[in-house]
């Protein structure tokens, strides 16, 4: 189900003009600047299919740029966007990319600064709705809309059950979870989204676990 | 996962078993989902409610978009409307001008609430703001509108499209139509079944509609596309309250605008490469605002 909440369909409360070119590419950036977990210094944003045709018109590049600065869906500031980077030192780039992705509203975010770099691949599935489908090369589902934990792990038994019995001993629900690895035995990434507030004792007890290398979170 | 419907025919079912409004059990099911209680669902939806009423208000004094395509036809249709000279009828009308007003604020990047995008948001604010000086609802019953509104969009978002992009205009402003039909219906005292027959008898004349806005803005011919969707909407829910079935079930009507969507070719799914995107007057308004011909496709640096 990839709607769940009747607030996807009546919302979001939004600056227009349009649900999935600009308040859900406003969105992808949030999420992006999110997960990152501090102001990026650049950005480079290649788009495709009707993102890449119509950016201009909808948007959805002031959107980008404006959830990169943290504003949300709603914050008129997205209209001046351009201008707020500018005034950051923030320097970024759009690429209309003619290739055909799965989706015909994607965005592609390479950012970063002196301290290191994340790329991610987003789709805006419609009415203000996105979600990642891809981040630092790892193919991965994550809506947005619940709080959201990132674990990037060694390949080995017995990580997941340690992570999610942390969770479960902080009482916590999970909603989602995905685990993805690019080879076996190698680095792994597991995604999970969770009911409630992720608070810092877990990430700690989470980051103190054998084989886990890196744990971030997505709060929402 | 804990859901109480996933389409309109149990949606149905259930509405007539609690012998419950549709946006009841809409209203359960968000607690189910979300675990939030009722009093922050409904509060949400309040909120939502103040933003459309703004918007409808904002559009009647009268906008106009930066590019210059779209503005002031919600103040034209108001003031015809009052000659008394119109042929279609008041509320109708009055629907459609509101409608209009909603998307004309959209498209000057003014505040919204999409419903179910922003592309489509004139339509259920729209016909509820019409709506309600013919039934006089509680803020309540109001309220609920929206709640019976996002629930078949919820089934219509989950089990087709509600983007333009992937299902073309017949995914939102189809959508927001038949959407706003079957919560018609239950605020002038239909069953929940007449509900499902208003949104079938609306999305099956709204099949097929491409998605092709001049020069990618949310403008031409989206505003006019919700006036035309408020429209049907009251015409659909008239149809429906008069006892009048759909021969496809709501369920099948929604499968086959998905089919019709991923039929579609790229060029009339919101890529603004064919149908009024690609007229000559419609190619000269997009080089006219961009300044240039937009098939360069330069990278833009900032």
């Amino acid at each position: 189900m990839k709607f769940r909440s009747v607030f996807e369909i009546i919302g979001p409360v939004m600056i227009g003009p349009s649900s999935s070119h600009t308040a859900g590419a406003a969105r992808i950036g949030l999420v992006a600047r999110d997960l990152f977990g501090r102001q990026p210094e650049w950005a480079r944003i290649h788009l495709y299919g009707s993102f890449a045709e119509t950016y201009k018109g909808h948007g959805t590049d002031v959107a980008i740029i404006g959830g990169l600065l943290g504003y949300d869906t709603f914050d008129e500031r997205i209209r001046t966007a351009f201008e707020d980077a500018e005034k950051l030192g923030m320097t970024f780039e759009f690429i209309a990319e003619e290739e055909e992705m799965d989706h015909p509203n994607t965005a592609r975010l390479v950012i970063g600064d002196k301290e290191g770099d994340m790329e991610l691949i987003g789709i805006s599935i419609g009415g203000g709705t996105m979600e990642v489908v891809e981040l630092n090369g790892f193919p991965l589902r994550l809506s947005g809309h619940f709080p959201a934990l990132l674990v990037v792990h060694d390949d080995r038994a017995g990580v997941i059950a340690n992570v999610s019995n942390a969770i479960a001993a902080q009482d916590m629900n999970i909603a989602h979870m995905e685990v993805g690895r690019k080879e076996k035995g190698e680095m792994a990434l597991m995604v999970i989204e969770v009911d409630q507030v992720v608070n810092d004792e877990l990430i700690e007890e989470l980051r103190a676990l054998p084989n886990v290398t890196q744990v971030s979170t997505l709060a929402n | 996962m804990d859901i109480l419907f996933s389409n309109v025919k149990e949606l149905v079912a259930i509405a007539e078993k609690e012998q419950q409004p549709i946006s009841e059990i809409m209203i359960r099911q968000e607690m189910l989902l979300t675990r939030k209680s009722r009093e922050d669902i409904v509060a949400q939806m309040e909120n939502n409610l103040a933003v459309m009423e703004k918007s409808v208000e904002d559009g009647l004094k009268g906008v106009h978009s930066p590019s210059g395509l779209t503005g002031g036809d919600a103040v034209l249709i108001q003031n015809y409307m009052k000659t008394g000279k119109s042929l279609s009828g008041e509320l109708l009308l009055d629907a459609v001008s509101k409608a209009v007003a909603t998307n004309e604020v959209n498209a000057a990047m003014g505040l919204i609430c999409a419903t179910p995008t922003a592309g489509a948001a004139g339509i259920v604010p729209g016909t509820l703001f019409a709506v309600k000086n013919k039934l006089n609802p509680t803020h309540e019953q109001m309220v609920n509108y929206l709640f019976t509104t996002g629930a078949f969009g919820f089934i219509v978002a989950n089990n087709a499209s509600i983007s333009g992009a992937a299902g073309g205009c017949q995914a939102e402003t189809g959508s927001a139509a038949s959407m706003a039909a079957a919560a018609i219906v239950e605020m002038a005292g239909g069953t929940p079944q007449q509900s499902a027959e208003a949104f079938s008898i609306v999305m099956k004349n709204m099949l097929g509609l491409v998605c092709d806005p001049v020069a990618g803005l949310v403008e031409v011919p989206c505003v006019k596309r919700n006036a035309m969707g408020a429209a049907k909407a009251l015409v659909g829910a008239d149809m429906a309250l008069a006892g009048v079935i759909s021969v496809i079930p709501t369920d099948e009507v929604i499968e086959a605008m998905h089919k019709i969507g991923q039929s579609m070719p790229s060029a009339l799914r919101e890529t603004a490469k064919g149908g009024l995107a690609a007229t000559p007057t419609g190619k000269a308004l997009e080089a006219k605002i961009f300044g240039k011909d937009k098939e360069t496709r330069d990278p833009v640096t900032k």
